[in-house]
C-alpha cells in the first residue's frame, strides 16, 4: 500500500458555453495578450490516495469523480496519478 | 395533509416554507433534519432553499448524499410529491430525481430581484389553481440557476409538456430580458415524468403574503393542498 498524490482536473465540457472562461479570455484581450483562444475555468483537486497500485488510485479516482466529484451533465475530468507521495517527500 | 421541510446545514429558506405551509395554508407541517432516515410518512416533502453545504464543489452535490435524500428519493418513488426550490432544485438535479443541471449564471453574477415566470402547464399538482399561460411576479436569489441539459433531454421535456414555468417578460413574451440567467429554452421550474416532483428556482415562498409585496407564489401551496384534499378522497 502507498500512498499516491492524485491529481484531478475537473473542467466545463467542452462546447458548453463556460461563462467564467469567458470573462477571463475578456480579460486577458482587454490587458493586451495577444492569441488568446478559446478559456475554460474549472477546478484542480489533489486528493491524497492509499492504494496498491497507480492504476488502482486512477480506477478509485474515475469512481469518485463518477460519483461526486464532476456532474456528468456538465463537466469532464481528467486524472492524473502522481509519484508515490512518501518517495517524492524522501526524494526531496 | 402533513408536509415536511427538510433542512440541510446551510438551508436559509426552511422557515420561509414552514411559514406559508403552516401559517398561511394552516397545513401540518415540521422540519426535519437531513441526518434523519426516515420521513415519517408524509404527503409533502419539501426542499427548501438555502446553500448546504456551503455550496462546496457543486450546488447540491453534497447535500444529495445526505440520509434523508435516500427517503426522499423513495417517497418520490412511491409517488409522493417532492418540491424542490432553488437550492432544493439544485439538489433533486444532483439526485437524478430531475434531469439537468443548474450551472454558474451567465452573467456571472448573484441575481436577487423580482423576475416573471409564466405558468406553461396547469396540468400538474403543483400549478392547477392557476391559469394557463398566466405570468407570475416571485422573487430569485440565485448564483447557479442557469439550466442546461442535453439536446435530447430538453426535446423530451417541451414535447411531454415537462417545462412547467418559463422566464418570460412581464407581459409573457420569451426573449428580451426575461430570462436572468441564461437558462436554455427560458426554464425556470421542471416535472419528473410522472409529475410528482417539481423544481424550481424562484422562491413562490417569498411571494405567498401580501406583507412580501406579491401573493403570486400562494397559488403553488393551494394547488398542492388542493390536489391531495382531492388525492384523500379518491
Amino acid at each position: 500500500m502507498s500512498a499516491y498524490a492524485v491529481e484531478i482536473r475537473v473542467t466545463p465540457r467542452r462546447g458548453l458555453l463556460d461563462p467564467q472562461g469567458k470573462a477571463i479570455q475578456h480579460a486577458l484581450d482587454s490587458l493586451g495578450f495577444a492569441g488568446v483562444g478559446e478559456v475554460r475555468a474549472g477546478k484542480l483537486l489533489v486528493i491524497e490516495l492509499e492504494a496498491d497500485s497507480p492504476d488502482e488510485a486512477a480506477a478509485r479516482a474515475t469512481r469518485m469523480c463518477e460519483k461526486l466529484l464532476a456532474n456528468p451533465v456538465t463537466e469532464d475530468f481528467a486524472i492524473e496519478v502522481g509519484r508515490d507521495a512518501a518517495q517524492a517527500e524522501a526524494a526531496t | 395533509m402533513r408536509a415536511v421541510v427538510v433542512t440541510f446545514p446551510g438551508s436559509n429558506c426552511d422557515y420561509d416554507c414552514l411559514q406559508v405551509l403552516r401559517k398561511v395554508m394552516g397545513v401540518d407541517t415540521r422540519f426535519i433534519w437531513h441526518r434523519e432516515h426516515e420521513l415519517g410518512d408524509p404527503d409533502l416533502v419539501v426542499l427548501p432553499g438555502g446553500f448546504s453545504y456551503g455550496d462546496y464543489l457543486r450546488a447540491g452535490a453534497i447535500a444529495r448524499f445526505s440520509p434523508i435524500v435516500e427517503a426522499v428519493k423513495r417517497h418520490a418513488g412511491r409517488g409522493g410529491i417532492v418540491l424542490g426550490i432553488c437550492n432544493g432544485f439544485q439538489i433533486l438535479c444532483e439526485a437524478g430525481l430531475l434531469p439537468g443541471a443548474l450551472r454558474r449564471n451567465e452573467s456571472l453574477k448573484f441575481r436577487s430581484h423580482d423576475v416573471h415566470v409564466r405558468v406553461e402547464t396547469t396540468d400538474t399538482a403543483f400549478t392547477r389553481a392557476y391559469r394557463p399561460g398566466q405570468v407570475l411576479r416571485i422573487p430569485i436569489a440565485h448564483a447557479e440557476g442557469n439550466y442546461i441539459a442535453d439536446p435530447g433531454t430538453l426535446e423530451r421535456l417541451e414535447a411531454d409538456g415537462r417545462v412547467v414555468f418559463r422566464y418570460t417578460t412581464r407581459e409573457g413574451a420569451r426573449g428580451e430580458g426575461g430570462n436572468p440567467n441564461g437558462s436554455a429554452n427560458d426554464i425556470a421550474g421542471i416535472v419528473n415524468p410522472a409529475g410528482n416532483v417539481l423544481g424550481l428556482m424562484p422562491h413562490p415562498e417569498r411571494a405567498a403574503e401580501g406583507v412580501l409585496g406579491s401573493t403570486d407564489g400562494l397559488g403553488m401551496f393551494e394547488s398542492l393542498v388542493a390536489h391531495l384534499a382531492h388525492e384523500r378522497v379518491a
